[in-house]
C-alpha cells in the first residue's frame, strides 16, 4: 500500500477559483508593498551599517540594566532584545545588542566596543561575546545596491531562459510569479518584523530557484499537452496539466518542507530567519506557479496555429527531449 | 530496451566511488586536520618530532585528504574588510619629486629667480617663481623631468603633468600614473598583510583583493577583530628624520619643508624635524625583539647596505645633533648622535612592554604598509558559537534526511528506497567536490545541502510519477521506466538550469557566506541530476535485469 497525497487519477477544476485566487493574490501584494512602505523593513546592520553584539551569559538577562549600562556612553540608538531559542542549554541566556552607525565613523570604533563590553561586564561579569560583527555606512550603501543588482539580474536571466525555451507568454507568467513571490517574501518580512539581511537576499534568490523549477515543470507539461491536444481549449489543457503534475507538486513540496522544517526547529537561531525565508516562499511559490503564472499565460493567450507547431520554445527543446 | 551501455555503468560507478572516496576524510575531520598541519610542517622544513610523527600516522597518506573548509561562522574567526588610501601614497611620491625640481629650477635661476616651495594639497607640488615671465622656460625644464610610463593603460604616456599659472608652477601625478601607483600601492598593501598574517602563524587566512581599493581578510581561529587590526592596521612606517628643534608646541606651523610631530611618551612635547628622512624602514633587512642595557624590552634592526651607507655618512657629519625615530607620525624617540654608526644596525627603546616589542619587531620585518588601512566591515565570530551551529545543522540535516527517506519509500516503495540510496550518494558527492575544490562551507551553506536534500528528490519524483503515468498507457514496465526518463528529462533540465543560474548570480555577486550558499547550492544540483539521472537508472536497470519483473508498481 502506497502513501498517496492525492487520488490517482484527479481531475479538478482549478482554472475554477483563478479569478479569486488571481484577485487574492493582487490584494496580497499590494499589502504586502503597503506594509513595506508603511512598517518599513527591519533591516540588519549589512545595510543599515552599525554593530551588532551577541551576549551570553549563565545568568538572566537583564535588559533594563544592560541599557542602564550602556546609557552613560551615548551610543545613540541601542536595541537590546532577548534571544530564546530550543537548541540552547537551560543556562544559556542569549542576548543580541544593536548599535546603530556612529556619526563621521566608517566603522564603530574599537574603543566603542571595548567600552561597550566593559559596560556590560559590569551588570554582569560572567557575560561573553561569542560574536561581534560591525559594518560601516559605506560598505552597507553598496551591500543594498549589490543585493538589488542581484535580484534584477536573477529575474532578468529567468525571462530570457524561459522566453529562449518557452514562448515570451511564459516568460511573462513566470517573471509574474517570481515577483509575486518576492513581494509577499518581503511583506512578511515587514509585517512579523523579521531582520531583513544579506542572508534573507540570499533567501530570496533561493526562492526565485525554487519557484521557477517548480513553474518550469508546470508550464513543461503544458508545453506538451498544447501539442498532444490541439483543439482543446486552453483553459482545460491547463487543468489538465496541474492535475498531471499535482501528485508530482505536491510530493516535491512536501519533501523540501520536511527539510526545512526540520531545520527551522533544529537548525538554531543564526539561521531561522533564513530558513524561515526559504520555507515561506516555497509555499508561495508552489501556489504561485499554479495561480500566478499560468493566469497571466491565460490571461495573455498562446499562439496556437497548427501551420507553426510552437516555434521558438520547442525547437530548442527538442534536443534533449 | 532498458540498456545501459558497459562502459557507462563502470564510469558512473567509478564516478560515485571517487565522489565516496573524497568524501571520507570529512567524516575525521580532526585526525585528518592534525595530519594535513604535520605534513605542511614537514614540507616547510621542520625537524620531524614525536608529536608530528604521531599526527602524520593518524591518517593514512594514501587515502585523499582533502577537508571541506569551515567558514568563518563554523569555525570562529576574524573578518576585516579594509579600505587602502591610496591617495597617501601620492604625497610621498610628489615629495620625491621636490629635490630633483628645486635642483633643476636652480639651474633656471637666471630666467626664473627665485624658487620656494608653497602649501598645496597633499598631491600636488606648487612652486613659487619670482620672475614670472620665465613660466614657460621653468615648466618646460620641468616637464624634461618627466618619465615614459611603463604599463599595459599608459603607453605613450609620461608620470607627471606640469602647468604654470601667473607665479605658480603646479606638478600633479598624470591620470596614468595614478592608476599605476594605485594598483601598485593595492599589491604591495596585499602582500605586506599577507606576511604580517603569516608571521602570527594562523591556519588558512584568506586575503584578498577586492575592487580597486578594498582588501578582504579572514582568519579563522583569532580571537577578534580588534586583534588582528592590531597586526594588520598598523602602518609600521619607520623613518629617520634630522631634528631641527624639540619642545616646539602644537601651536608651530612647520615650514613646507619641515614636520611637526608628537612625542609618542611625553603628552604635549612637539617637534620640529626636516620632511625628507634620511633614511626609512625600506632599507631595513631584519628586525628582532631584544632588550636594551637596561634591561628593557627593545626592537633591534638592520639596515641593507644603502640604508646603512646613507645612515653612516649622515651620523658622521652630525655628531652632537639630535636625530629623531619616527614611527607612524610619532617620535619614539630623539637620542643625540655620540659617534658615527657605521654598523649599519641600531635598536628603538621606548615605552613598550615585551609584547609590544614583539609586535613592533613583526611589523618593522614585514615592512610597512604603503598607505593607510580604513576598516570598513568587521566581524568577530567565537568559536563556541560557531560549534553550536554546526551541531544545530548536523541535527537538522540528519533529521530531514531521515524525514524524507520515510515519505519516499512510503509513498513509491522500492524505486523510493532506490531513490534515498541515490539521495545518500548525492550528499556524499557534495562533499567530495567541496573538498575537491577546497569549497568553503558555512552556515547558509549547511541550509543549502538540506535544501537540496529536500530538492533533490524532485529530478526523481518527476521520472517516477511520469513511469506511473506511463505504466498505465505503454506496453510493459520495461518501456515505461525507459519512456519515464526520456519523457521526464526536459522538465528535469529545465527546472534545473533555471536555479544553476540563480546560484551563479548569488556567487558572481554574493560575498561571504552568500557565496558559500551559492557554491553549495550550485554543486547540489549537479550532483543531484547525475545522482537522479544516472544512479537511479543504473540501480533500476541493475535491478530490474535481475528480477525481470512482468509488472512493477511504482
Amino acid at each position: 500500500m502506497r502513501l498517496r497525497l492525492v487520488p490517482q487519477d484527479t481531475n479538478w477544476d482549478f482554472m475554477r477559483w483563478r479569478h479569486y485566487t488571481f484577485g487574492a493574490s493582487v490584494v496580497a501584494m499590494v499589502a504586502s508593498l503597503a506594509i513595506w512602505l508603511l512598517v518599513g523593513l527591519n533591516f540588519g546592520i549589512d545595510f543599515l551599517g552599525g554593530t551588532t553584539i551577541r551576549t551570553e551569559s549563565s545568568q538572566a538577562v537583564d535588559v533594563g540594566a544592560y541599557r542602564d549600562a550602556l546609557a552613560p556612553l551615548d551610543l545613540g540608538d541601542v536595541t537590546i532584545t532577548e534571544v530564546f531559542d530550543p537548541t540552547f542549554a537551560p543556562d544559556q541566556n542569549v542576548a543580541q545588542i544593536r548599535i546603530q552607525a556612529q556619526a563621521g565613523a566608517e566603522s564603530v570604533t574599537p574603543e566603542t566596543i571595548a567600552a561597550v563590553e566593559v559596560a556590560l561586564q559590569t551588570v554582569d561579569p560572567s557575560l561573553t561575546f561569542p560574536s561581534v560583527e560591525s559594518v560601516g555606512p559605506k560598505v552597507s550603501g553598496e551591500l543594498i545596491t549589490t543585493a538589488l543588482i542581484a535580484l534584477a539580474a536573477a529575474i532578468g536571466a529567468m525571462l530570457f531562459y524561459i522566453w529562449l525555451r518557452f514562448e515570451w507568454q511564459f516568460a511573462v507568467g513566470a517573471v509574474a510569479a517570481l515577483v509575486h513571490d518576492v513581494v509577499l517574501t518581503i511583506g512578511i518580512f515587514a509585517l512579523l518584523q523579521i531582520r531583513f539581511d544579506l542572508a534573507t537576499i540570499a533567501a530570496l534568490l533561493t526562492v526565485l530557484g525554487y519557484s521557477i523549477n517548480d513553474t518550469v515543470v508546470i508550464f513543461d507539461r503544458l508545453r506538451e499537452n498544447l501539442i498532444k491536444f490541439k483543439k482543446t481549449p486552453l483553459i482545460e489543457v491547463m487543468n489538465r496539466s496541474v492535475n498531471e503534475t499535482l501528485s508530482r507538486t505536491l510530493m516535491t513540496s512536501g519533501t523540501t518542507l520536511l527539510a526545512l522544517v526540520a531545520l527551522i526547529v533544529l537548525g538554531g537561531d543564526v539561521i531561522r530567519g533564513f530558513v524561515f525565508a526559504i520555507l515561506w516562499g516555497v509555499i508561495v511559490g508552489t501556489y504561485s506557479s499554479v495561480y500566478v503564472a499560468k493566469n497571466v499565460v491565460l490571461m495573455l493567450g498562446v499562439e496556437r496555429d497548427p501551420k507553426k507547431p510552437s516555434d521558438a520554445g520547442t525547437q530548442f527543446a527538442d534536443i534533449d527531449a | 530496451m532498458l540498456q545501459i551501455a558497459l562502459w557507462k555503468r563502470l564510469s558512473i560507478l567509478l564516478v560515485c566511488v571517487i565522489g565516496l572516496l573524497l568524501a571520507t576524510p570529512n567524516l575525521f575531520y580532526g585526525p585528518v586536520e592534525r595530519h594535513n598541519d604535520a605534513a605542511t610542517a614537514l614540507e616547510r622544513g621542520s625537524v620531524p618530532t614525536p608529536e608530528i610523527e604521531a599526527a602524520l600516522a593518524e591518517w593514512p597518506s594514501f587515502l585523499p585528504s582533502g577537508l571541506v573548509n569551515l567558514g568563518l561562522d563554523l569555525r570562529g574567526g576574524a573578518h576585516l574588510l579594509a579600505e587602502v588610501q591610496l591617495e597617501d601614497v601620492y604625497a610621498g611620491r610628489i615629495d620625491g619629486y621636490w629635490p630633483e625640481v628645486r635642483d633643476t629650477l636652480r639651474d633656471l635661476r637666471g630666467t626664473i629667480g627665485t624658487i620656494r616651495r608653497q602649501e598645496s594639497p597633499p598631491d600636488e607640488l606648487r612652486v613659487r617663481i619670482s620672475q614670472p615671465e620665465g613660466m614657460q622656460a621653468a615648466v618646460d625644464a620641468v616637464r624634461a623631468l618627466a618619465s615614459p610610463i611603463v604599463s599595459l593603460t599608459g603607453v605613450g604616456q609620461t608620470d607627471i603633468d606640469v602647468s604654470g599659472a601667473g607665479d605658480i608652477l603646479t606638478l600633479t601625478l598624470s591620470e596614468a600614473e595614478r592608476a599605476a601607483t594605485d594598483d601598485r600601492t593595492l599589491q604591495q598593501s596585499l602582500e605586506i598583510i599577507r606576511r604580517r598574517v603569516d608571521e602570527a602563524g594562523t591556519r588558512e587566512p584568506t586575503i584578498q583583493r577586492q575592487g580597486a581599493d578594498r582588501i578582504l581578510i579572514q582568519v579563522p581561529g583569532i580571537g577578534s577583530a580588534q586583534e588582528l587590526k592590531e597586526l594588520i592596521g598598523t602602518t609600521a612606517r619607520l623613518t629617520f628624520h634630522p631634528v631641527i628643534a624639540r619642545g616646539a608646541d602644537s601651536a608651530t606651523t612647520p615650514d613646507a619643508d619641515q614636520l611637526l610631530l608628537p612625542d609618542m611618551e611625553d603628552e604635549g612635547v612637539f617637534y620640529l624635524l626636516e620632511r625628507s628622512p634620511v633614511v626609512t624602514g625600506d632599507d631595513l633587512v631584519d628586525s628582532q625583539p631584544g632588550f636594551d642595557q637596561n634591561g628593557l624590552p627593545a626592537v633591534t634592526f638592520r639596515f641593507n647596505p644603502s640604508g646603512a651607507r646613507a645612515f653612516g655618512v649622515y651620523t658622521s657629519e652630525n655628531i652632537g645633533a639630535p636625530f629623531a625615530i619616527v614611527l607612524d607620525e610619532e617620535v619614539v624617540t630623539a637620542p643625540t648622535i655620540q659617534s658615527a654608526i657605521t654598523g649599519g644596525s641600531g635598536q628603538i627603546t621606548g615605552n613598550f612592554g615585551v609584547d609590544e616589542a614583539n609586535r613592533l619587531a613583526i611589523l618593522l620585518r614585514a615592512g610597512a604598509l604603503p598607505a593607510e588601512l580604513v576598516f570598513l566591515e568587521e566581524r568577530t565570530i567565537g568559536p563556541e558559537l560557531g560549534q553550536d551551529s554546526i551541531d544545530a545543522g548536523q541535527i537538522a540535516a540528519l533529521v530531514a534526511m531521515a524525514a524524507v527517506v520515510v515519505f519516499m519509500v512510503l509513498s513509491y516503495g522500492l524505486f523510493g528506497a532506490f531513490a534515498t540510496l541515490a539521495l545518500g550518494i548525492n550528499v556524499a558527492l557534495i562533499f567530495g567536490l567541496l573538498s575537491l575544490i577546497g569549497g568553503t562551507l558555512t552556515l547558509p551553506g549547511i541550509a543549502g545541502i538540506v535544501l537540496t536534500i529536500g530538492m533533490a528528490v524532485d529530478a526523481n519524483v518527476l521520472v517516477f510519477e511520469r513511469i506511473r503515468e506511463e505504466l498505465k498507457t505503454a506496453k510493459g514496465p520495461a518501456r515505461a521506466i525507459e519512456l519515464g526518463y526520456e519523457k521526464a528529462l526536459s522538465a528535469i533540465v529545465d527546472a534545473n538550469i533555471t536555479t544553476f543560474i540563480i546560484a551563479v548570480i548569488l556567487f558572481t555577486l554574493g560575498s561571504g557566506p552568500v557565496r558559500g550558499f551559492a557554491v553549495t547550492l550550485g554543486i547540489g544540483i549537479l550532483t543531484s541530476v547525475f545522482t537522479a539521472i544516472f544512479v537511479t537508472r543504473l540501480l533500476i536497470v541493475l535491478w530490474f535485469e535481475r528480477r525481470r519483473p512482468r509488472q512493477i508498481e511504482v
